[in-house]
This record gives structure tokens, sequence and C-alpha cells, in this order.
């Protein structure tokens, strides 16, 4: 792979002088031995793990880009991880980044590293910060030393539904999903709201792989939902690569997730909804290098945003999104900045035709509700059961 | 871009559909299987040579743009790994399942390791034959895309067939794989012999892979196989050991992958995680239905999974 | 240098001779990939064994693996060939935590809930493999292929119930079973971060080595192994033995499945999925199905494994690196098993042709 005469993209130039630059900083590391938990002066190192591999054209890549970014800062150094399975490996990995090579900050990027793996060695090193993705960080329940952060992406989601209901005609939206967790129908839903703000008639088929990763059932939805008329695809599986790219030989549009797609379907991209951690992760650093910690209460034990606080942006949008549908977009997206645009507000029925928001009732995005949804909303075809 | 919805005849025509676009690496790793337990010997290790085949694929294809030359450097690169498991699972006291277990781990390990690159670009697919041109509905033309590694591979089902019941080195391979003893006093070599049939098998196995990552689903990451390789070892013995029931067999296991995903577009969704696994049970149960211990399989190679000494 | 210690020699020299050529081999991997080899080795080194921190993470890595490994070793001894240690262990996982839950909801105390969560997955994971046994002797079913089966069949059932109805509605965005309450958990070593699992492990693969070797069934396994029809005329009970030595070799999988759950999970989800299963079919064929060998070779994968983030945050090496390494090692390992025997150095020398004694000392007296 290293052979010279291969087409190298910018991306991997810039990781490979990434790889090498982190080579050559633990070297200097373990020359100056492994002092445990030494913050080294004024430099911060932070560790990053991943659950699956780095450039996974998702979930995994969108965290590793924003690692990425930390690396012009001042006084940071960085060590990553990736593939670590949610198991004891991820203690492990924990504990090697904090003893060999001196990490005094952790984000545990995937959901399933909190409990029990976060919390076990949040008390064995209760000097070192931990910062878990997933929002599950309760008061007074757990550790003080432990913090999380995620983002509301179904604002970009929503947006995305604005965009879809303009460039569908058949009026049908297909939405290609890992599991019916919360997370999950949560996107599945703002999309559809965001879509039927624009048309109610439209409606939003929704069929669950039962897997965060398996391309050929996922391209065996993408095709099938094809063939039922479906003419704008989204989802939410790790690595939307097949679906995008199924979407595009179809002839249909797609709408990405996680990291923009765009390159894998010229056509057919509208637009996508995509993490921005680097803007989150440079927050921290600069908290941090400011003296501010979760234990003397300078940082805020939990950290969530959407557009506003620049969690999320959007991919840019595709040929085929229309004036009209741009404008949509921008508005509601400023809607949503300002505030005034809440997508949870009553009434919202379900699919079952019962009521699931009540009407005149408003669920802001902090709403502990939004957090455990168990249903879809009306217009979404398929079912959590 | 409108097309109208199909509503429940939507669940054949996905099913169709997902037997001819997604059954052709089944085809491939089946074939090569069988071609490897006709000699007596077992190959687990399909799975990593499907993942390097796919990889490799992928990757000539996006670097030099042909995708045929992907499609040879695959069954190449499959066939390296059949070297290395040919001479290993040959050797005294050395298990051909270890070593096929082993090969998972050192293949799929190796293809992602030299597929990082090829990740993200996006690699030029193989040509698609259209045999739908005589409908009006979007839907059939699509179904009826149809990949020319498929149509090879539903060609070398009975080329296969014919091989092994025809011809003389087909007699051979049969030989080594029923009675070792018979075929040694023959003087034939069980090495050589057992070595060409792993290493063609393993070369078919490679371009199951190029089929998986340039024609269906069409891109190369990690997770592409979801454990087809392993699968079509099972196949083998659904099919037993016919190389025409293995085409009639992928046929199967590539429709049954449709089945979960047809359904819940039309709004069947409980317990697909018990769909999902529907293959696998119905090869079990197949097996015990047909198996008996009063007589032998009939097909099974008579010196399969027996040591080596 | 007498046969005795030239044998034991021989069984030193050619693991590690192996182990030696996979580490070559594997530099020079790492040397094409651009990193430098003896800091590699440097590194796997610190990261496995270099301290006692470090090597208990190996431990960790090491004890469920020693479980697993039994659930292919000692079906092994009959002459079967089984895979299935990731479905009976995935399943024993489920099953020992209904068992927790239920035993737990009883308000049993602490030993009692171990016991019964330790005995709920021992039955379920022996069932299981007991199951591939049955359909072998009854049905010649070929037990590698219906082993592979029903791996991929278990673990469908896992997701099936941890996701509808053993899902605890609380567990919101990583579907699980309800939580073991904190208290019936299993502790650590004294002084360590590992836990009894790797005693579990260690006395299991002690007692199977014990019954194996000193014991009548294992003799019987052993002969039954070795000539099945030979068995049989002998007055073997063949069909028995199968059944006992699958249903065993599946329990040892099911505990390795508690210990997951009852000392890491603390509940059932798709994260017992972790590959300890075919991990543990490779450290059995490559301890020969020897028990006691098995719980050494898991130390070796554990290390390994134990590694696998060093080589990535030290080195810029990609995550499947430690894959590559697992497989060089494991094919290295394989094929020195041919060698035994075949070295000259280890060759007992030909016995001398003594000259005929006089025969006049040679008559007795």
């Amino acid at each position: 792979m290293r052979n010279p005469t291969f087409q190298v993209t910018r991306r991997q130039m810039v990781r490979g002088l990434l790889a090498t630059g982190a080579f050559g900083l633990t070297v200097k590391l373990s020359a100056c031995g492994n002092a445990p938990t030494a913050s080294g002066g004024d430099t911060l190192t932070a560790g990053f793990i991943y659950v699956g591999p780095k450039d996974d054209y998702g979930y995994n890549q969108a965290h590793a880009e924003g690692r990425a970014s930390l690396d012009g800062m001042d006084g940071v150094k960085t060590s990553e991880e990736a593939s670590v399975p949610e198991t004891n490996a991820v203690q492990e990995t924990i504990r090697s980044m904090i003893d060999l090579d001196g990490a005094t900050a952790i984000f545990a990027t995937s959901f399933g590293y909190f409990d029990p793996h976060v919390l076990a060695l949040a008390q064995d090193f209760p000097e070192v910060q931990f910062f878990h993705c997933g929002g599950l960080y309760q008061e007074g329940v757990h550790p003080e030393n432990v913090g999380s952060y995620f983002g509301y992406i179904d604002e970009a989601q929503y947006v995305a539904g604005v965009v879809a209901a303009h460039a569908s005609s058949s009026k049908r939206l297909g939405f290609i999903a890992a599991k019916p967790i919360p997370q999950v129908l949560r996107n599945v839903n703002s999309f559809t709201l965001g879509a039927r703000s624009i048309d109610p008639s439209v409606t939003t088929q929704v069929i669950f792989t039962g897997d965060w990763a398996d391309p050929v059932r996922e391209a065996e939805a993408a095709n099938s939902m094809a063939d039922q008329g479906v003419d704008v695809l989204t989802c939410h599986v790790d690595s939307p690569k097949v679906v995008i790219e199924t979407a595009e030989r179809r002839g249909i549009f797609a709408s990405g997730y996680h990291a923009n797609q765009a390159e894998l379907a010229p056509q057919g991209y509208l637009t996508g909804a995509e993490w921005d951690w680097s803007n989150v992760y440079n927050n921290y650093i600069t908290m941090m290098q400011e003296g501010k910690t979760l234990m003397n209460g300078g940082i805020p034990h939990l950290v969530r945003g959407g557009f506003k606080d620049g969690f999320l942006k959007l991919s840019p949008y595709g040929p085929g999104v229309s004036a009209s549908a741009q404008e949509a977009a921008e508005a509601a997206k400023a809607q949503l900045i300002s505030g005034e645009l809440v997508i949870y507000k009553g009434e919202i029925k379900d699919n079952q035709g019962k009521v699931a928001i009540a009407g005149g009732k408003e669920l802001g995005q902090t709403a502990v509700e939004l957090e455990q949804m168990n249903w879809l909303a009306e217009g979404v075809m398929g079912s959590v059961g | 871009m409108a097309s109208e919805a199909l509503g429940w005849w939507g669940i054949p025509l996905a099913i169709l559909a997902g037997t001819l676009r997604g059954s052709a690496p089944f085809l491939f790793v089946s074939l090569g299987e069988c071609l490897t337990e006709k000699s007596g010997k077992i190959n687990l290790g399909l799975e990593g040579t499907l993942l390097m085949g796919a990889m490799s694929a992928y990757a000539v294809s996006y670097l030099t743009g042909s995708p045929w030359l992907g499609v040879i450097v695959a069954g190449i690169a499959g066939m390296f790994l059949g070297v290395i498991h040919g001479w290993l699972s040959q050797q005294p006291r050395v298990n051909d399942v270890a070593v096929g277990i082993a090969m998972i781990i050192f293949g799929s390990g190796l293809a992602f390791f030299l597929g990082k690159p090829f990740i993200q670009p996006s690699a030029p697919q193989l040509p698609v034959i259209s045999l739908g041109a005589w409908s009006q509905m979007p839907q059939v033309q699509s179904a009826l895309q149809i990949s020319p590694l498929f149509l090879a591979g539903v060609a070398i089902a009975p080329l296969m067939q014919w091989f092994f019941r025809s011809s003389r080195w087909g007699l051979l391979v049969r030989a080594v794989g029923d009675s070792p003893d018979a075929a040694r006093a023959m003087g034939i070599s069980i090495f050589k012999v057992r070595m060409a049939s792993i290493v063609a098998g393993s070369f078919l196995a490679g371009i199951g892979g190029a089929s998986l990552s340039l024609f269906y689903p069409g891109s190369w990451s990690e997770r592409i196989s979801s454990g087809q390789g392993l699968m079509a070892v099972a196949l083998v013995i659904f099919a037993r050991w016919s190389p025409v029931q293995c085409l009639y067999a992928s046929l199967l296991f590539g429709g049954a992958q449709a089945i979960g995903p047809a359904l819940q577009s039309v709004g069947i969704d409980a317990y697909y995680y018990l769909f999902n696994a529907s293959p696998y049970i119905l090869t079990l149960i197949i097996m015990i239905v047909t198996c008996s211990p009063k007589r032998t399989l009939t097909g099974a190679p008579g010196a399969l999974g027996q040591a080596q000494e | 240098m007498s046969d005795r210690w030239r044998s034991l020699l021989e069984k030193i020299c050619i693991p590690v001779g192996a182990l030696v050529a996979a580490l070559v081999i594997f530099g020079l991997f790492c040397a094409l990939a651009g990193a430098n080899p003896f800091g590699v080795y440097y590194s796997i080194y610190r990261a496995a064994f270099g301290s006692w921190s470090s090597f208990q993470n190996t431990l960790i890595q090491a004890s469920p693996l020693m479980l697993s490994a039994l659930c292919t070793a000692l079906p092994a001894r009959l002459g079967l060939v089984i895979i299935g240690n990731e479905g009976a262990l995935v399943l024993g996982g489920l099953a020992a935590v209904a068992g927790g839950l239920t035993l737990g909801g009883w308000g049993l105390p602490t030993p009692g809930v171990q016991l019964g969560m330790a005995l709920a997955g021992m039955l379920v994971g022996g069932i299981w493999i007991a199951i591939v046994g049955a359909l072998r002797h009854y049905r010649a079913v070929n037990e590698t292929i219906s082993s592979l089966l029903m791996n991929y069949i278990a673990i469908a059932l896992l997701n099936h119930m941890v996701n509808g109805p053993m899902k605890d509605p609380s567990s919101l965005n990583k579907p699980s079973t309800f939580p073991i309450p904190e208290m019936h958990m299993l502790g650590n070593l004294p002084g360590s971060r590992v836990h009894y699992g790797l005693v579990l492990g260690l006395v299991a693969c002690g007692l199977a080595y014990f019954l194996i070797q000193r014991t009548t069934f294992g003799f019987a396994a052993r002969t039954a192994g070795g000539n099945v029809r030979a068995a049989r005329v002998a007055g073997l009970p063949v069909g028995k033995l199968t059944l006992a030595i699958c249903f065993l070799g599946g329990a040892c999988a099911g505990l390795a499945g508690m210990v997951e759950v009852a000392a890491v999970h603390g509940r059932a989800n798709e994260s017992l999925n972790a590959n300890y299963g075919y991990g543990g079919v490779l450290v059995a064929f490559i301890a020969r199905h020897n028990p006691l060998a098995a719980s050494l070779v898991a130390l070796l994968l554990g290390g390994i494994l134990a590694s696998g983030g060093i080589l990535q945050r030290s080195h810029g090496l990609p995550d499947a690196t430690v894959m590559v390494f697992q497989g060089i090692v494991f094919l290295s390992v394989l094929y020195s098993d041919s060698l035994y025997g075949k070295l000259p150095i280890f060759k007992a020398r030909p016995p001398k042709v003594r000259p005929a004694p006089p025969m006049a000392t040679a008559t007795p007296v």
C-alpha cells in the first residue's frame, strides 16, 4: 500500500502526515519514560477511542476528523485507537492511554462504552476527565469526572427532510435504519416532520436492517424501496456508503448522514446531516487549557447542541436541489437556530393514530421524552416492533 | 424518475432481483469450495479469500480504471491465499479446519490492512447486461440488470459438473477425494491434485469477492462480506457436492437475503433478526432431514474431514 | 543427551521457534508498512508482558479464551471438530442473565445467585453443543458445519431476545437485558483488576485435563476417538459419550458467557458476541486439544490482543495490523506441528548395534 505509484488523495496524504507526526510524538514520550498521568508541563494529552475503523465514511470517520482538527492546536497531543470493541478491551485501552501515553482526557466516542466501562475507569482515575459521546450523564448518579456530549443531529435531518420533500415527485421517502432505538427513531421522525412541513402528503418508509453495518442488506433495502417508488433515500447506519451509491445507481436522490458523501452520488446527492465534532473537540480542549475541568465545575457535565452551537452542518446542496428548496431549507435552519422553530410541537400523532405529543405542548431539544422516543410519527410507514 | 409503486407484487420481484444480484458471491465461493472439498480438503478460509478478492478487485479497478483487470487480480489474490492453505493444510498433523480459521483471520486482516486507502474512493464498476428492455416498468428493468460475473458463474456450474463426471482431471480429483490410498496406488500425487484443487477453488472465491465490490453491493468496506464466505461452505453440503446444485442453492441463499427488507418495505416488520437467520435455519433443517447414519451422503467425498497421515 | 530430554527439548524448541519465525515475518511486514520492526517488538512486549499492569491486560483477554477453547478441545478427543463456541457462549451469557435475574428476584444471597447463573449458563451452553453431538451421532450430520450454522442462529436469538422479549425498556440506545444487581457481580482477584473468570478458566482447564487423562471416562473417550467402530465392538456407549463430552464442552463455553455477563457487562447485549468463540477454536487447535496447553496458548493470544492498541497508537499502523499478526502467529504455530520428529537435531539416535556379547558372560547363572 505504500507503493509510490499509487494515486493518493489529499485526505490520505494528510492522514499519512498525521500518522508520522503521531509516531514522532510517542517516541519522544517514551524517551522521557512513562511517568503515569504526568500532564507533561503545559502539554495536554487527549485519547480518542472509536468503535470501528477510522475511515468508514460514517460515524467513526466523523469523530476521527474531529480529532484530526486538533493537530493544529498548540500544547495538545492526541492518541487514538480504532476498532475497540465494547467489552473490557475498552477499559484496557483507556488504562493504557493513561499509563503509557499520559492522557489526562479521554474521549470515548461509542455509545456502548459508557456503562460499565467508562464509569468503572472514572472511579479508578479520579484525576482524569472522561468525555463520552452519547449524552448519558446523570447528575448525582455518575462520577464527577465524567461528562457527556452529543449533538441534536435530528435538526439537520429535519432540514434534510425539507429538501427531500421538494425533490421528491412520488412523495415517498425512504429511511434505512439499523435498529429501532430512540436516537434512530428521532431522526426518522424529524426527517418525516421536516418533509411533511412542506407537503403533508409525503410519507417515509422505514426499513430496519438489524445491524449497524450490513452492506448487502442495506443495498437490498435500498433496492426494494426504489422498487416501491421511493425516490429519496436517507439512512442511519454506521457507514452510509452503500446506501448512497445504490440510490445513485437506481437514479433516485439520496441524503447523507454522519459525513459528507457527495462524491459518491454526483447526480442525486441532495444534502446530508453531518456532525461537526471538530468544533466540539476544539471547545473542550480550549476550556481545559484555560484550567477548567469537570471536577472544578468549569466544564459542564452535559454538553449538547444543534446547529446553533456548531455541532452540526449540512452537506453543500447538490444539483438536484432547486432554488426554492434551498430557500426553504435555509429558512428552516435559521428558525432552528433562532429557536422559533420547535420540531416536536404538539399536536403530533404517531403512525397508529394515537396522540404522541398533546396539542399546545412543545418539547425542546433537551426534553427527556425525546430521548426515550419509542414511536414513529404519522406519515412513517413501519413499526418499532 | 417517477415510478409507480408495486405494492405486494414488490415482494416476489424484490426476491427475484435480490437473487439475480446477490447470488454471484455465493455461487463463486460455493463452486470453489465444492472443488476443494471434492479433493478431500475443507477450506473455511474462503471468507478471508472473499474479502481479499473484494479488496484487491476494488483497489485495482480504482487504480487502473479497468474493472476486468480488478477481477483477474482478485482471482490471483485468491490463489495466493489458496497456495498457503493448500500447502499448510497438507502438512502432517495439521488440521484443515484450524488452518481455515487462521486463514480467515490472516486473509481478512490483510484485506483490511491493504484496503484502508480504498474505502473512500469510488472505483469503476463492472458493466451490466440489461435483459429488461422489453418491460416498461423501471423496477423490472432494474431487476434484470445482470452481472456478467453471474452469467459466468452460471456457465461454470454445469462445466464443473461435466468436469467431475467426464473428464480425466475431474476423475483424478474425485479419486483423491474419495479414496486417497487407491489414488496413491495408481501413482497419483495427492499433494499436487489437492493443491491444484484448493488453488483453483480459491481463484473462484476471489472472483466472488470481485463480484461483491465491483457489482453488488458494489463498494469496498470492511463489513462487505458479512459472513458470506463461511455461509458458502455450508451451502456446498446443502448442495451435496454437486456444482449444478450449488447454483440452485446459491440462488436460494441470494434470494433469502432480500426477504427481510422486502417484507418490511410492504409493512411486515416483526422478527427481522429471525428472518435474517432464515438461510442458516433452513440449511440446518435440510441437513438434519437428508442425513442419515445408515448411509453416507451421496456425493460426499470419502476422505473429507479425515486426518492427514 | 537422553531421548527423554531430547523429546522435551523438541517440545519446547518447536513452538518457540515457530513464534520467533512468526515475529520475524511480522517484523518484515511492519518494515514494509513503514514501521520500525524493533520498535514494534518492544512495544508488543511492553503492552503485553512488560509490567504487572500490562500483564493483567493479557490475563483479562486470555480468560474467556481458556473456557471457550475447551468447547473445541473436549469433543476433539472423540474426533469431533466443533466450532460452535461463539453460539454456546452468547446463549450461555443470555441464560446466565435470565438465571441471575430470576434468582436475584427471589432474594437469594450472592453466592446462590452466582452459582445459579453459572449453572444456567453451563446448562444452556451444554445443551446447545449437545444438540450438535446428537445430530452427529443420530443423524450423521457433519458437526463442524452444523455448529457453524448454530453460531449464526444463536447470535440471531441473542439479538432477538435483547431487542424484544428480554429488553430492559430503560436501555434506550443500546438494547440490553435488565442488569444484574451490582452486589451479585463477580469480583476481581485481590490486588488486581483481573476478574475471577481467570480462576474459573484455569480450574476448568485443570479439571478437563484430569478428566481426559486420568479417568475411565476420559480413557473411554480417547479410545472411541481413536476408532469409533472398534469402540462399538468393545461395547463402549459411543452415543452417550458423544452427548456427554459435547455437553461438557458446551458447558465450558456457556460458562465463558456467564463470566462475560457477570464480571464484565452486567447484562446481556450484542457486545457478548466479541469473537471469543473463534479465538477459542484456534487456541484449542494450537494446543493440540490439550487443556493444560490451551491455558498457555490462551495467554499467548491474550498477549497479542493486548498489544493491538499500542501498534496503532505508537506506530501509526492501522487497526487491522493485529489481525495480520494473529494470522501469521497461528499459521506459523500450526505449521510447526508438522515438524515433530522431522528435525534431525531432535531425532533419537539410531540404536547402536552392540557387538554381540561374548557367550560366556551372557549365560545366566
